[in-house]
């Protein structure tokens, strides 16, 4: 109980501070859609079939502006010193991960509520809310988990920044390729069973990752 | 306190000498040339040895990363900042020349074979490994950091190479021959052996290599200790 308290209070105080100047979501929301108009422009897409390179676009709003909320998540934490109060609270290294990943998954998810509307708007699409929507949750779970960790990471060395997206893109690439391949799945109406096998990859995807970051997320905050 | 020369160093270095020698005569004097790919099929033996090379650089990795965070000890981190290098080294190469080779036999130099896809994005996670011990390189948790990032890394390989192969199985596949399946049905004793040895040497010369480039690393250690302990 005390663990999940925990959890909740890392969860509470990253909302309480987005709530308060909303920069990272704003800032997300608008890549996000600048990533829609950019490809827009540059693959033509009127005219060729949504469906088809809808779930690439997609996922490459998803992570492209997710990856700049990741970013944001540590190094903001960084440069006001509340790391350090945070490290000192008797909080469990754990929680800690748990909170901070949870947060980043809400702002991302929230991104991602807001993108795809647009995504249907913009592009003329009927959006098959069932299947797709638990696809996207889970394939932001992976990608949130292991962001948070490897965003701890980053926000340490000299680059920060630019560090992130090299650490975590190779790493992600194949929960990058189930997250797209389901997505186009649903988009096109295909039967699960196509599907099944990238459902699974996903879930060992998040699985061992949760794990993993849970697991050496103290080696990386630890002074 | 370490000496200047380590005898079995050189004793290691010497034995790659000989295996690098004999796996150069054998690939191209012994082994004969093949019918259907010619003179080119020659380059497999190094193609061969220095993906093996690779992939035990990035177990080594994994192995010294998981010991690094369990018992905190230099050595490990030494060893993985070492075959991180080395195998990134081997690993280009390996892509380099298998490049070469497809493109007399596939007429393409790249194609999107969950084999060639695995070793990419494996290849990629290496090439990131070592650009955060670069970028990190004046913290005191760049070791950690590493470590973290080569166990992310060695975990993340297994599922790369699942999701290569289901993604193969649904997208139509351009070449249905892969290279392993030509090798093994057209190859003859000598080309065998040859193989063996041209592995073994660069599975040697990885090692020689390895336990240099460690060997610098803590002479480096010292150093520092050394200077420390002047200045005070």
């Amino acid at each position: 109980m005390k663990f999940l308290r925990q959890v909740y209070a890392i969860v509470q105080k990253d909302l309480a501070a987005e709530l308060r100047t909303k920069e990272n979501l704003s800032a997300m929301l608008v890549f996000s859609l600048l990533v829609l108009v950019i490809f827009n422009f540059a693959f033509e897409l009127q005219g060729v079939d949504i469906t088809v390179l809808g779930s690439g676009v997609l996922w490459v709003a998803f992570t492209f502006s997710g990856i700049l909320g990741l970013g944001r998540s540590f190094a903001a934490e960084k440069d006001k010193g509340s790391l350090e109060g945070v490290l000192l609270s008797p909080v469990d290294r754990g929680a800690m991960f748990l909170g901070k990943a949870i947060s980043n998954w809400l702002f991302i998810t929230v991104m991602e509520a807001v993108t795809l509307p647009l995504f249907a708007v913009l592009n003329n699409v009927a959006i098959p809310w069932f299947p797709l929507v638990p696809y996207i949750v889970m394939g932001t779970i992976g990608f949130a988990a292991m962001g948070t960790l490897l965003s701890a990471v980053a926000s340490s060395t000299k680059m920060r920044e630019v560090m992130l997206p090299i650490l975590l893109f190779p790493v992600s690439i194949p929960l990058l390729m189930a997250a797209v391949k389901l997505t186009s799945g649903a988009l096109q109406g295909r039967e699960f069973a196509d599907i099944s096998n990238w459902f699974n990859i996903l879930i060992v995807y998040d699985v061992i990752f949760l794990v993993v970051a849970f697991w050496t997320f103290e080696y990386v905050v630890e002074e | 306190m370490l000496r200047t020369s380590d005898r079995w160093l050189d004793l290691l270095g010497l034995a790659t000498l000989i295996l690098i020698v004999s796996g150069l005569y054998m690939a191209f004097m012994y082994a004969q040339t093949e019918v259907n790919m010619g003179l080119v099929y020659r380059i497999f033996f190094f193609h061969f040895g220095s993906i093996a090379a690779g992939m035990v650089a990035v177990l080594v990795v994994g192995i010294a990363s998981i010991g690094y965070l369990r018992t905190g000890a230099r050595a490990w981190d030494r060893v993985a900042e070492a075959s991180a290098e080395i195998g990134v080294v081997f690993s280009t190469i390996g892509l380099i020349t298998g490049s070469i080779w497809a493109r007399p036999i596939w007429g393409a130099w790249w194609t999107w074979d969950p084999r060639l896809t695995t070793f990419l994005i494996m290849w990629l996670i290496y090439i990131a490994y070592l650009m955060l011990r670069a970028s990190a390189r004046d913290d005191p948790r760049v070791a950690r950091f590493a470590a973290v990032f080569g166990i992310v890394g060695v975990i993340n390989i297994p599922i790369v190479i699942m999701s290569a192969r289901i993604w193969r199985g649904i997208s139509p596949v351009l070449f249905q021959q892969t290279a392993e399946q030509q090798f093994t049905f057209g190859l003859t004793p000598e080309m065998f052996q040859t193989l063996v040895v041209c592995i073994v040497a660069h599975l040697v010369l990885f090692a020689w290599l390895l336990a240099h480039r460690t060997r610098l690393e803590a002479l480096r250690d010292e150093l520092v200790a050394l200077r420390r302990a002047r200045a005070r």
